[in-house]
């Protein structure tokens, strides 16, 4: 399109000072946005406060999408479920039988489990979820994977808990609104978590390379002794998460580890839980830099 | 004159008698639209890749190309401001880089009075090009070169989606400039 003839400001000395004011307007704007962003980089979470309350004033609108969306995908399930209903129908009652035969076999265990560790004296205390709600959005333009949980400090969210889904962990609390709260994924590559392999006692890092795969990075190095199709699970170490939890399914080795799939894709859940931090003693501990003492 | 050319007293925004522009909708149009594409990225919910283009990013371009003149120079910092809130980077991000496109976008218009349309989407190639990858430098993370690759889908949606941004520019500039009833 030809370009507008407001452009030239010819003789008119309103006209060129109005001109020019944009140009220096323009300027600053980049120069405040250049500052702001090298602000943000040194103190992450100076506007955070800011970014739940815009998140909190859409929140609304925001959980309506996703219940449309989890709506929608149960729709698409049901459709979707009756192609080959007869022969699908037939495996998962042979499944379902073993199913039942294992989970009578895991209620043993876990009854001799809790006898052994009565008589070793060690106290599992059962631990609620603070809060169970929806993810309800995310940051899906930006290189950065984040989640939005519908849930903040007013249900007593906190920042560096756990969320899980019943597959295994999604991420962990990083911003807190009123109304909602801000999840660091698991596929961020922000993200580490120490974990281990779920049938030994192999230790690892599974770490987010931001394409939606982990990688995952052996302490001991060694000889590797991982196979695809391993599951890990988190180890407890650092504090944050509770022993136990699925988090990913190991796709291919590399020299130090291997390149997994997280076992809990955030896309396909429908309500997640925050968990209390696992020890809340072992991450202030890491907090406390090492020149000041912990206990007084 | 109405029975030869039924449309002889309009033109392409209605009819011209007793009807005018309203100066909210002229005003507001534009930047409203800005604003919501802006908003509009996090509704759903992409774990794996950044696959949603920067909705907010493509609008503005388009706004900026298809109607030069319109938005003012200084248009992407307020602008700049809102889509911070909602896109995940460090805060800053969008009201540096938003600023930059459009100081660069009327620094091209100056070489280049003249364009056609194929032009204004090579422009706008180009700075969502240089957006994605400063976004991917600038995210707060770690630049790895795994979520580089995984930027290309998301590339090429967004430089594919921008002339589909401009014609709803085009439809919305007419809206923004029906002529409503005068009362």
């Amino acid at each position: 399109m030809a370009p507008i003839s407001s452009r030239r400001s010819g003789y008119s000395r309103r006209a060129q000072y109005n001109l020019f004011t944009g140009y220096v307007i323009a300027g600053i704007g980049a120069l405040i946005g250049a500052i702001l962003l090298a602000l943000s980089f040194f103190q992450p979470h100076l506007f955070g406060g800011l970014r739940g309350v815009a998140q909190d004033g859409v929140s609304p609108a925001t959980e309506a999408a996703s219940t449309v969306r989890t709506g929608s995908k149960g729709f698409w399930d049901t459709i979707s479920g009756y192609y080959r209903a007869g022969s699908k129908n037939a495996d998962l009652k042979r499944e379902m039988e073993i199913a039942r035969i294992r989970l009578a076999e895991a209620e043993a265990v876990k009854r001799e489990n809790l006898h052994l560790k009565g008589l070793l004296k060690l106290q599992d205390a059962e631990r609620e979820p603070v809060a169970v709600a929806r993810l309800v959005s995310s940051s899906a333009s930006s290189t950065r994977r984040f989640a939005y949980l519908g849930a903040g400090s007013s249900e007593g969210v906190e920042i560096g808990m756990p969320v899980r889904s019943p597959r295994g962990i999604v991420g962990r609390i990083l911003e807190v609104g009123s109304d909602s709260s801000r999840v660091l994924l698991l596929t961020d590559t922000e993200s580490i978590l120490p974990v281990r392999r779920a049938n030994d006692e192999v230790v690892a890092f599974a770490e987010g390379r931001g394409d939606g795969l982990i990688r995952i990075r052996l302490i001991n190095l060694g000889i590797n002794p991982l196979k695809p199709g391993d599951v890990f699970v988190t180890s407890g170490a650092g504090g944050y998460y509770p022993p136990g939890i699925a988090v990913a399914i190991l796709t291919e080795t590399t020299d130090d580890g291997g390149v997994a799939r997280i076992i809990s894709d955030p896309a396909a859940t429908d309500y997640v839980s925050v968990e209390p931090i696992y020890e809340p003693e072992a991450v202030l501990g890491a907090e406390t830099p090492i020149e000041r003492e912990l206990t007084d | 004159m109405e029975r030869n050319d039924p449309r002889s007293r309009s033109d392409a925004y209605g009819s011209r008698i007793n009807r005018s522009h309203s100066s909210l909708l002229a005003n507001v149009v534009p930047w409203v639209s800005i604003m919501v594409a802006s908003i509009l990225p996090i509704f759903p919910i992409a774990s794996a890749l950044p696959i949603i283009p920067p909705l907010g990013l493509l609008m503005l371009l388009a706004w900026r190309l298809v109607r030069p003149g319109l938005m003012p120079i200084w248009a992407g910092m307020p602008l700049g401001l809102l889509d911070d809130l909602y896109n995940g980077q460090p805060f800053g991000f969008a009201i540096f880089t938003w600023s930059l496109i459009m100081i660069v976008i009327e620094l091209i218009e100056t070489r280049l009075p003249w364009r056609t349309f194929w032009q204004d989407w090579f422009t706008a190639c180009i700075l969502i090009f240089g957006y994605l990858l400063a976004g991917w430098l600038l995210s707060g993370g770690q630049p790895t070169f795994h979520s580089l690759i995984a930027l290309i889908p998301q590339l090429v949606l967004t430089i594919l989606l921008f002339p589909i941004a401009a014609r709803l520019v085009a439809m919305l500039d007419r809206f923004r400039l029906t002529r409503w009833k005068a009362l």
